[in-house]
């Protein structure tokens, strides 16, 4: 299906469909245990392990990992949420303000490895936002980034440690991510802009 | 998802909607939690002026103030400015004409006379805040109020509101009997005649002539500061007269049918309008309020901020967050 | 001078009860003849008013001219001038200047400023009390003696009952009317507005109306008391209409006056804080207008007067607190009333001229309000289609503070004449 879903991505823009599905459920439930052993693998087990997932959709796929891990090595891994609006560089010019979710971080950061959670890494804006705010909190050991999307198109020096799925996006284009828990169905899709959500 | 806009200035309730008031208490909520961090600041309004323009004595209202917007990173400047009633409306017009030159993104302004914040709002480009116009309405502590009542009762709708106290020379009630109205709430108000506004129940509020009536009906008791000059200038015959009369003890509060929440704007003035039993009681969420005071101002000053919207078409494209 | 024929208009004389199509020939300052085919004597001017209302020239009884004392905001000249802009030929101009208009000397000093502008006639009002502290009575026949034609403390009430009562009577003297600014002080005090929902909604202190009717009852009291003549100032509140009713039912010598903007707005005017709306007595309720409305029409107040009060732009560009009380009104109220009262079907024109005119000159016992051949030319030609906008940047007075800017209005002063002589006229408007 993923195969799929890139050779359709590639395909002139004329001749796209508004909506094409690059990972239904049980791509995105293989992906997910994929990311959750790579996780495993990169913090060395367990120990000091804290996953923080970005608002929105990051929190949901924060905890969805956080399951798979436990249910492999039956302990209980700590997650927190991080809504970084008010970090955002680009606050100044937004126009009406941003609604702000919420920020939960369990415990203390220090010598603990961080793994921040998001749906989808483009600009990385969010990502070095998320940076200074977990700086204000205190100083973790190690940092991690761990995303189900790569829709590259950075704008800063900033790169994924684990990846669920790379997607070639072209201009005009988005990803969404839709889970079950706010969605009602686990999905990744390629989306023209312009259509509607 | 972006949120609907609140306008330039702040200057009271009665000019907001119920979306208005319902965004800024839940944009507060999220602040609560910035004050318990251990780095309480967040980098929202990094690189804005703020002026704490204060025409009156005010330290909670000021600090308050202070705290909100150091914790969103901006840049603070406190002016007390004196106004001797000869100098008072001369001084505003020309404080405006000089926070406009010195390019000022926003002010916080309490003044003697009620319009004053409409008033400077209508003159300058920044942000205004008003933090007590004279006897016409103090918005940030009434949100702050309509905040503290939603997180004790669940909900403000169908909840009832008392008043207690001087109503006719209060800012703050004004600005509740706006908020309480607009988000479905049921107001009254309590006190001697002498202290209550003409016409008051004409906005839809009830009146009680005596405070047994007032706590038998309320949910919640809002205790207002009983100003002693009141009674130099006759409208009440003694402080001592009032508090046998109206004020909110713990035996008056043994009676209810209910346990009363119990709220005052402060300063209090124990043993006049409220007793200190009632003040520290286990109904009274008197410091919730001061607590809920930053969080609320932070949201306001967080709304207000401005954006330029002509850039966000800009920031739409490539390169927004993702 | 040369004579001057007004040709082709319509002649209202409240004074005579006189309405009809006619010419009228004024000659060395007098009107000389009224009536159809006039001829027209050698060397005189002709001007010719068809489709015009030609009417005793306006009287304002209760203007503020701030000369001496107050220069900057208006003068009697600039004052006059504004005054002849708004068809009147005679006011009576209120003793609160700085110094009070309390003696001789301060008297004699406006009536030689009103000749030396030599426009609208300005007639000096003396105080009651010296400064107009309510203390001792002012000398009313040295002041009466120099040109003073009535006596007030406007800008304050009198407050003593007693003052009141010895005014009432000493003017019996001189027969002269005391005119009071009705406003019980303590009740008062501190207000800005008045005392209802729209105070109570904006947080500002209000005047209740008790403050007015109870000085309005007072002095209707003394009046009868005393067998004086007392004139009520600036009527606000239906109850006051109800108080002067009754009085002069009972035969007590009360005259009263309103002013336009009390017979066009409401206390809702004062939301947003607008300080152009600020004045004493405040606006009060849809129900007061609609009572003084009323009044006038039966005559139970006689007059409109303007309390025409300039202030410095800076002045009014404040806090509602702190703003001064007070509009301009001599360039408007003509206009006003006209638009409001009788385009809104209240009054018909000759009864509006009549409360301008005549009914005035009849309350302070005033030369003018009459076109009857013999008397003082002072005349006024109204364009009565006229459609303009109030423009204060175009005032002919000092000051600009008036509610009506930007309002369009119906009906202006096209000529006015003082003693046969042009005080002013009007630009032709467009398409006349």
């Amino acid at each position: 299906m993923t195969l799929l879903g890139r050779r359709l991505a590639s395909k002139p823009e004329m001749s796209r469909p508004d909506r094409t599905i690059i990972l239904d459920a049980r791509a995105l439930a293989r992906a997910l245990q994929r990311m959750a052993g790579e996780v495993l693998e990169l913090a060395h087990g367990t120990d000091d392990l804290l996953l923080i997932g970005i608002q929105r959709r990051g929190v949901e796929l924060a905890d969805r990992i956080a399951k798979l891990i436990e249910k492999d090595k039956g302990t209980r891994i700590p997650r927190g949420a991080l809504d970084i609006t008010l970090y955002r560089d680009d606050l100044e010019t937004v126009g009406p303000k941003p609604v702000i979710g919420e920020t939960r971080i369990p415990g203390e950061l220090a010598g603990k490895h961080v793994v921040i959670v998001d749906d989808v890494l483009y600009t990385g804006r969010t990502v070095r936002a998320a940076l200074d705010e977990l700086a204000d909190f205190g100083r973790p050991k190690r940092i991690s980034l761990c995303v189900l999307v790569d829709r590259g198109g950075r704008e800063l020096p900033i790169q994924p440690d684990i990846v669920g799925e790379r997607v070639k996006v072209n201009s005009g284009e988005r990803v969404d991510v839709l889970v079950e828990e706010l969605d009602g169905r686990d999905e990744v899709n390629l989306v023209r802009q312009g259509a509607p959500a | 998802m972006t949120a609907p806009p609140l306008g330039k200035d702040l200057v009271g309730l009665e000019d907001l909607s119920a979306d208005q008031i319902r965004l800024i208490l839940d944009t507060a909520e999220p602040f609560k939690e910035v004050s318990e961090r251990p780095i309480k600041k967040v980098p929202a309004l990094r690189g804005k002026t703020i002026v704490n323009l204060f025409f009156e004595a005010s330290t909670r209202t000021r600090i308050s103030f202070e705290f909100a917007e150091k914790r969103l990173s901006a840049d603070t400047v406190n002016v007390a400015a004196s106004g001797s009633s000869v100098q008072k409306g001369e001084t505003l017009v020309d404080t405006a004409r000089n926070l406009e030159a010195m390019r000022i993104d926003m002010v916080v302004i309490r003044h003697p006379s009620s319009g004053a914040a409409e008033f400077l709002g209508n003159r300058i480009r920044s942000n205004v805040i008003n933090a007590g116009d004279g006897k016409h309405e103090h918005p940030t502590q009434g949100l702050l109020d309509l905040l503290t009542i939603r997180d004790k009762h669940g909900k403000i709708d169908g909840i009832k509101v008392c008043l207690v106290g001087d109503v006719l020379h209060s800012r703050v009630a004004r600005s509740n009997i706006w908020g309480l109205l607009k988000l479905g709430a049921e107001v009254g108000v309590c006190g001697p005649d002498t202290l209550l506004p003409r016409g008051i129940e004409e906005l839809g509020v009830c009146r009680f002539r005596r405070i047994e009536e007032a706590i038998e009906w309320a949910d919640v008791l809002n205790v207002l500061r009983l100003q002693l000059e009141r009674m130099e200038m006759g409208f009440i015959p003694s402080v001592r007269e009032y508090y046998r009369v109206f004020g909110v003890t713990a035996e008056r509060l043994e009676k209810a049918a209910r346990p009363m929440t119990i709220m005052h704007p402060g300063p209090m003035n124990r043993g006049v309008e409220i007793d200190s039993r009632v003040a520290d009681g286990p109904h009274s969420v008197i410091l919730d309020q001061v607590t809920n005071g930053v969080a609320v101002r932070m949201a306001v000053l967080y709304l207000l901020a401005g954006g330029r919207p002509e850039l966000a078409d800009a920031a739409k494209g490539p390169g927004g967050p993702e | 001078m040369r004579p001057l024929l007004l040709k082709g208009g319509r002649v209202i004389d409240p004074s005579r009860g006189f309405d009809q199509a006619a010419d009228i020939l004024i000659q060395e300052g007098k009107i000389a003849a009224v009536g159809t085919g006039l001829g027209t004597p050698d060397g005189a001017e002709v001007r010719d008013v068809r489709g015009r209302v030609v009417a005793p020239g306006l009287v304002d009884v209760h203007v503020h001219l701030r000369e001496p004392g107050n220069e900057d905001v208006e003068t009697i000249a600039s004052g006059a001038r504004a005054a002849a802009a708004g068809g009147f030929t005679t006011v009576c101009a209120m003793p609160n200047t700085d110094p009070v208009t309390d003696n001789q000397a301060a008297v004699g000093f406006i009536v030689r400023q009103s000749v030396r502008a030599g426009l609208t006639r300005v007639y000096p009002i003396g105080a009651i009390s010296v400064g107009q502290r309510g203390e001792r009575l002012a000398e009313f026949g040295e002041m009466m003696g120099a040109g003073a034609v009535a006596v007030s403390d406007d800008g304050k009430p009198v407050v003593s009952s007693h003052l009141m009562r010895t005014a009432l009577e000493y003017a019996r003297t001189f027969e002269i009317p005391v005119a009071d600014h009705c406003e019980e002080p303590t009740l008062a005090a501190g207000g800005v507005m008045h005392e209802g929902l729209v105070a109570a909604r904006l947080g500002l202190k209000g005047i209740p109306a008790a403050a007015e009717e109870i000085m309005v009852g007072r002095d209707v009291l003394l009046a009868g008391l005393t067998g004086g003549h007392v004139h009520l100032c600036h009527v606000s509140t239906r109850g006051s209409v109800a108080l002067i009713r009754a009085a002069k039912e009972q035969g007590v010598r009360v005259t009263a006056e309103v002013t336009p903007h009390h017979l066009t707005l409401t206390e809702r005017h004062c939301e947003r804080y607008d300080t152009h709306a600020k004045m004493n007595p405040p606006l009060r309720e849809a129900a007061d207008v609609a009572a003084l409305r009323q009044a006038l029409k039966e005559g139970v107040i006689d007059c409109i007067a303007s309390d025409h009060a300039p202030h410095a732009y800076d002045a009014k560009e404040a806090a509602f607190d702190d703003a001064p009380f007070g509009i301009v009104g001599l360039e408007t109220a003509f206009a006003v009333a006209y638009t409001e009262l009788v385009v809104g079907g209240i009054l018909g024109l000759p009864e509006l001229v009549h409360r301008m005119s005549t009914a005035p000159a009849a309350a302070f016992r005033l030369p003018g309000g009459t076109l009857q051949p013999g008397a003082a030319a002072d005349v006024v030609v109204l364009d009565v289609t006229a459609r303009w906008t109030v423009d204060p940047a175009a005032f002919f007075s000092k000051s600009r503070n008036t509610p009506f800017a930007g309002r369009a209005l119906t009906g202006r002063a096209a000529l006015t004449i003082v003693g046969g002589k042009v005080a002013h006229q009007a630009e032709a408007p467009a398409g006349s």
